[in-house]
């Protein structure tokens, strides 16, 4: 038996010998194959005699399983170097960048826009909307501002006609939704507002949010509820200050403005807050007892609060912008700030 | 309205209150401050000198050297500029003294050398300190006048008081009361709890009986007036310091003495008033409309062409005043006039409002009757100017005629003021002494009623006149910082948008995705622009534009954007993505224009940034047509069909409507080549247009059972004649009624090599499967057999 154990010792040179996958196979083929080494010493076990046979048969059956298993092993070592050599053959710069369909983003007018309405219809409002191009009535009459009222000296209009107008605050929305919908209501109106009006500190063309809540006993102090929480929720500080003062509006009584504690010095009083630590954001106030009259809301059993504030004066105070012309330039590159 | 801290002081007890009280509680009850601005400057260490010699510089003919007695041991010297003369007392700044410089900012003065002459201070001037008032105005342009008897050496602010503030008030237009010193003294006294002071105010001594008839033609926009005959006046009197001084802290020149006393007068009351030559007038007073086209030439030396809906001061032959507005200038107050006649008048607030305005006229007057004069103010004020004028320029009253034209006019009614509307408005009790308290300070009369009080408010608060009136006062001088801020719960009002509607954020987001900015443009747009993209558009103008860029309200929101993209192409940007969501404007029949809402958006440049593994290339019909139907494909349960556009501002071949229903619901394509031209682009743009609220219906997604049985693809090529559509292609397999097809795709078209000319090559992918059975080979030969002879049948397709 000589003859198997070189056999064996013959193979294993081989197997080592073999380094793809391939040659292994060969190797396999000329000892483990049909015409193979082994098996022809297991064809010739017949020309033995029977009582040899069996004692052969075992011989060469165990030469071909120390073959097979060393076979295998052989194998899984020249797969595992395969993989190997693969996975370094196809290993990649990671920090080249991936490929990318470039995003844009929201202009940071809409950003705000949408947080404000966010916040607020947590709070339980809905968003209405209302033409741009206005009548007289629903910007100022209905509003309770008359023909050549004082106030509306400040109003800068833009006018078409006498009685057209491009709307100079988000109010008249305030109007259409009464004139449509009973109460109770709680509903802002974000949208752009005009007036003629143009330099560093105005735009022609800006944008207000309204708002307004009306119900059978909304008083001041949910007013002052609501705002407070709103410019908490806005500004992400839980001890954020605003304040309210007397004003006059035509359609709220009492009126009153609010200021918010100034972001940029915390109140302490720096060059954009006029030293005051104040800014001033929003007009605001109980609705005139009129205005529910012009709108067939009987003020006997409702009352309500409405308010109104510029959301590009939010953006550019959140954002740090200093120039409000500048959200209206629609420089590609000042846009892509805020992604 | 400018005042003097001081002036108030002397109307309203403000002991122990520092100015910054005041200042705060005026800003907290609703008075604004726009400003407080020191009568002088904030200068240190100017003492009174005399000079002492006055020699010539060496070196410059415009400077002299001065020696100074300061007070001091020894005499300082000064070069100046100044023209002074010897023996003449001056303020010094010293060595060390602060001055304000132009922005205000103070700088030290120290011991210099100008042309080589050693100079040891400097002289000062109004402007120097930054003084206002009747020293000021009597300076002028040269060195601050000192009075002879102030010691040498002395501080210059122990000669002058200085230490007035003036508080610059912005009160709301509903508050015509506070536009007087009076008026802000009494509000000061409500706010602060204190005593206002009460000055008696004297009728003038008669002394000649002349009267001058007085007729009031329009008694709704006069509803009284007063007048009075002074004889005998010297207007070349001066105006005394004090009332220059408070004229001067209200922004007010002194321009001789009966102006002043009548502009004194209007400060301090709150009324304003107007004096005319006597010797001028004719006949009597009228007070009536103007006829159409009279001219009255005004004190600013303009002449205006009156209106009949306008009200003159006339006399029985000429208009002499724009009643409420300004004085005539024939009848005005001059050197010569010897007599005056003195008007207090009250005109109806409603009726004078916005009239100064159309004469482009906005007078401290017109202010003050616009928002309301109190109508009880007329013979006081009267009474008070012609004591001052008196006083100042001699001369002698006659009686006062005081005509009332409506009788009514002094009554107020009475508010019905129940209790529980503080409650109902504020959300907080207020006590009953409190409420009482704060009315009676803001001089209402009360009397116990049902539930409440009848309040009867004082004659000069025109906005006290319903209940809520009452309660925005007891909340303002109660505070609104005493108000809780409470957030209660409330019911929910849930309104979230049907499933079944598609979102604007959801567009815009998709959008956004896909590599678009969005841009926010304005609404009004230049005539050329709009003309261009929209030629067919009546265009919508404002009447009053910022300016001709800016005066045409866009009807498509491309007119915004591709100047817009334009803009930043030509700042280097090569690849710009632009959308914008927003009203349009289109003229209608009646009523408001048409204002829909639709979203756009222009590309131009590569379809990618630059990067290293992707070769890019410029952006194409089909990338945009890519991003509409991505939009679209929100719109579930809307079909759209395309068809070649029909549109001006659109390259004819690469450019589609989009029909849903008929309807035409947007646009997209190339822009016109010869509009690019005209806009002066630089690169290809393609454009998209939407309209919002055609493309808003949502699928509500319903499940269905899938096949389970495998399906089988087939590819068709096709050759075909070039301009036979893709969507023709479609309808033939649409229409070929063969249910297992499933589904049909292009994945390849091609003309050119090996493609005879006018043919192009399509390729494409057929999906076939049934829902109960696995399809048999031969089934399938069947179906491709039928949809290949349709194809040729009905448009021409060949297998290549």
């Amino acid at each position: 038996m000589d003859q198997l154990t070189e056999l064996v010792q013959q193979a294993e040179k081989e197997l080592t010998a073999a380094t793809s996958l391939t040659t292994l196979d060969d190797v396999r083929v000329h000892y483990l194959g049909k015409k193979g080494l082994v098996t022809a010493q297991l064809k010739q076990l017949g020309q033995l005699p029977a009582e040899e046979r069996k004692g052969a048969g075992q011989e060469i059956n165990k030469a071909k399983k120390e073959i097979a298993a060393k076979l295998d092993a052989r194998k899984l070592s020249l797969e595992a170097e395969a993989l190997n050599a693969r996975l370094q053959n196809e290993s990649l710069d990671i920090t080249l960048p991936g490929r990318k369909m470039q995003a844009g983003n929201l202009h940071p007018v809409t950003r705000t826009a949408k947080r404000i309405e966010e916040i607020f219809m947590q709070l339980g409002f809905n968003v209405e909307t209302g033409p741009e191009i206005e009548d007289d009535y629903h910007n100022f009459t209905a509003l309770n501002i008359p023909d050549h009222h004082p106030s509306r000296a400040s109003h800068d209009t833009f006018y078409f006609d006498d009685d057209t107008l491009l709307r100079t605050h988000t109010s008249p929305v305030q109007i259409r939704t009464m004139e449509n919908k009973q109460p109770p209501l709680r509903i802002i109106a974000p949208g752009r507002v005009y007036r003629c009006d143009s330099d560093v500190t105005h735009s022609p063309m800006f944008h207000q949010v309204e708002g307004l809540m009306v119900d059978k006993d909304v008083t001041f102090a949910d007013l002052k509820g609501i705002l407070d929480a709103f410019f908490k929720a806005f500004f992400e500080d839980d001890n954020f200050k605003t304040r309210f003062r007397p004003h006059y509006f035509p359609f709220t009584e009492p009126s009153a403005e609010t200021d918010i504690q100034c972001v940029l010095c915390s109140g302490k009083g720096c060059k954009v807050c006029g030293n005051t630590g104040w800014i001033e954001v929003m007009g605001c106030g109980m609705v005139n007892p009129e205005v529910f009259r012009h709108v067939g809301i009987d003020p006997d059993v409702y009352s309500g609060f409405a308010f109104g504030f510029g959301i590009d004066r939010l953006a550019m105070l959140r954002y740090g912008i200093d120039d409000l012309r500048k959200l209206f330039d629609n420089d590609v590159r000042f846009l892509k700030q805020f992604a | 309205m400018k005042v003097s801290e001081k002036w108030l002081r002397e109307w309203v007890n403000l002991d122990g209150k520092t100015s910054e009280e005041i200042e705060h509680q005026l800003i907290m009850s609703g008075t604004e401050l726009d400003g407080v601005d020191p009568v002088a400057s904030a200068f240190t260490y100017v003492v009174i000198g005399k000079i002492k010699s006055v020699e010539q510089h060496p070196d410059a003919d415009r400077l002299t050297v001065c020696q100074v007695d300061v007070g001091a041991d020894e005499l300082i010297q000064i070069v100046t500029n100044a023209s002074v003369v010897q023996d003449q007392k001056v303020p010094v700044a010293m060595i060390g003294a602060n001055l304000p410089d132009e922005q205000g900012k103070p700088f030290k003065i120290k011991k210099s050398k100008l042309r080589g002459v050693l100079s040891q201070g400097m002289f000062c001037g109004a402007d120097t300190l930054g003084l206002s008032g009747s020293v000021a105005e009597k300076s002028g342009e040269g060195l601050l006048i000192i009075p002879d008897d102030a010691p040498l050496g002395a501080d210059l602010r122990d000669i002058y008081d200085m230490s007035d503030v003036v508080l610059d008030l912005d009160s709301t237009p509903n508050r015509a009361d506070l536009l007087s010193v009076s008026g802000i003294a009494r509000e000061l006294g409500v706010i602060m709890q204190t005593a206002v002071t009460q000055w008696p105010i004297e009728e003038a001594e008669v002394s000649h009986d002349r009267l001058f008839p007085v007729k009031i033609c329009c008694d709704d926009l006069c509803q009284r007036y007063a007048g009075r005959i002074i004889q005998n006046v010297n207007t070349q009197a001066q105006t005394p310091d004090w009332m220059v001084d408070k004229l001067a802290s209200s922004g007010i020149r002194s321009l001789g003495p009966v102006v002043d006393v009548t502009n004194f007068v209007m400060l301090e009351l709150g009324q304003p008033m107007h004096g005319f030559d006597f010797d001028k007038l004719e006949g009597g007073i009228e007070v009536r409309r103007a006829i159409e086209g009279e001219k009255l030439a005004l004190l600013d030396g303009k002449e205006v062409t009156l209106r009949a809906d306008t009200m003159v001061i006339a006399d029985e032959s000429k208009a002499l005043a724009l009643a409420g507005i300004m004085g005539g200038e024939k009848s005005a107050v001059g050197d010569l006039t010897t007599n005056i006649y003195l008007e207090s008048a009250f005109f109806t607030p409603n009726k004078i409002m916005g009239k100064a305005r159309t004469y482009g006229l906005h007078t401290d007057s017109s202010h003050r009757f616009e928002r309301g004069v109190s109508p009880d103010l007329q013979v006081t004020a009267l009474e008070r100017a012609t004591n001052l004028i008196v006083s100042i320029c001699g001369g002698s009253a006659g009686p006062i005629t005081d005509v009332i034209a409506n009788a009514s006019l002094q009554n107020k009614s009475t508010i019905e003021f129940k209790r529980y509307k503080i409650k109902r408005h504020l959300g907080v009790e207020v006590d009953d002494a409190r409420v009482v308290d704060i009315l009676q300070r803001l001089e209402c009369k009360l009397e116990d009623g049902e539930d409440g009080w009848k309040v009867t408010p004082p004659i000069f608060r025109f906005d006290l006149a319903t209940p809520e009136d009452l309660v925005e006062e007891i909340a303002r001088i109660f505070g609104y910082e005493n108000i809780p801020a409470v957030l209660r719960p409330m019911q929910p009002l849930i309104a979230l948008p049907s499933e079944e509607q598609v979102r604007e954020s959801i567009l815009q987001n998709i959008l956004v995705e896909r590599g678009y900015q969005e841009a926010i443009t304005y609404s009004f747009v230049p005539s050329e622009v709009e003309s261009l993209l929209a030629p067919e558009q009546e265009q919508i103008k404002l009447s009053n534009p910022i300016s001709e860029e800016l005066s045409i309200m866009r009807s498509t929101l491309w007119s915004g954007l591709i100047p817009a993209l334009d803009k930043n192409v030509k700042r280097q940007q090569s690849r710009v993505r632009l959308f914008e969501s927003g009203l349009t404007f289109v003229k209608s029949d009646a009523g408001l224009p048409e204002q829909r809402k639709k979203m756009a958006g222009v590309i131009t440049g590569a379809l990618y940034t630059e990067q290293w593994n992707e070769t890019s290339r410029d952006v194409d019909f089909y990338d945009i047509k890519g991003d509409v139907e991505a939009l679209l494909a929100e719109a579930s349960a809307q079909t759209f069909t395309f068809q070649k556009a029909d549109h001006n501002s659109l390259h004819p071949g690469q450019s589609a409507s989009i029909l849903c229903e008929g309807k035409e619901v947007g646009v997209f394509g190339a822009l016109h080549p010869s509009l690019e031209k005209k806009l002066n682009l630089d690169q290809t743009v393609f454009v998209f247009e939407l309209d919002l609220d055609l493309i808003s219906k949502k699928k509500l997604p319903v499940n269905s059972a899938l096949s389970p049985y495998p399906s089988v693809r087939r590819d068709l090529a096709l050759m075909i004649k070039q301009e036979v559509s893709y969507a023709q292609i479609d309808k033939v397999l649409k229409n070929s009624k063969i249910d297992a097809l499933v589904e049909n795709f292009v994945f390849d078209v091609y003309e050119g090599e090996n493609v005879e000319s006018g043919q192009k090559s399509i390729a494409l992918g057929l999906i076939f499967q049934d829902f109960s059975r696995t399809l048999e080979e031969q089934e399938i030969s069947t179906y491709i057999e039928k949809i290949v002879s349709a194809l040729k049948q009905q448009i021409g397709a060949v297998l290549r």
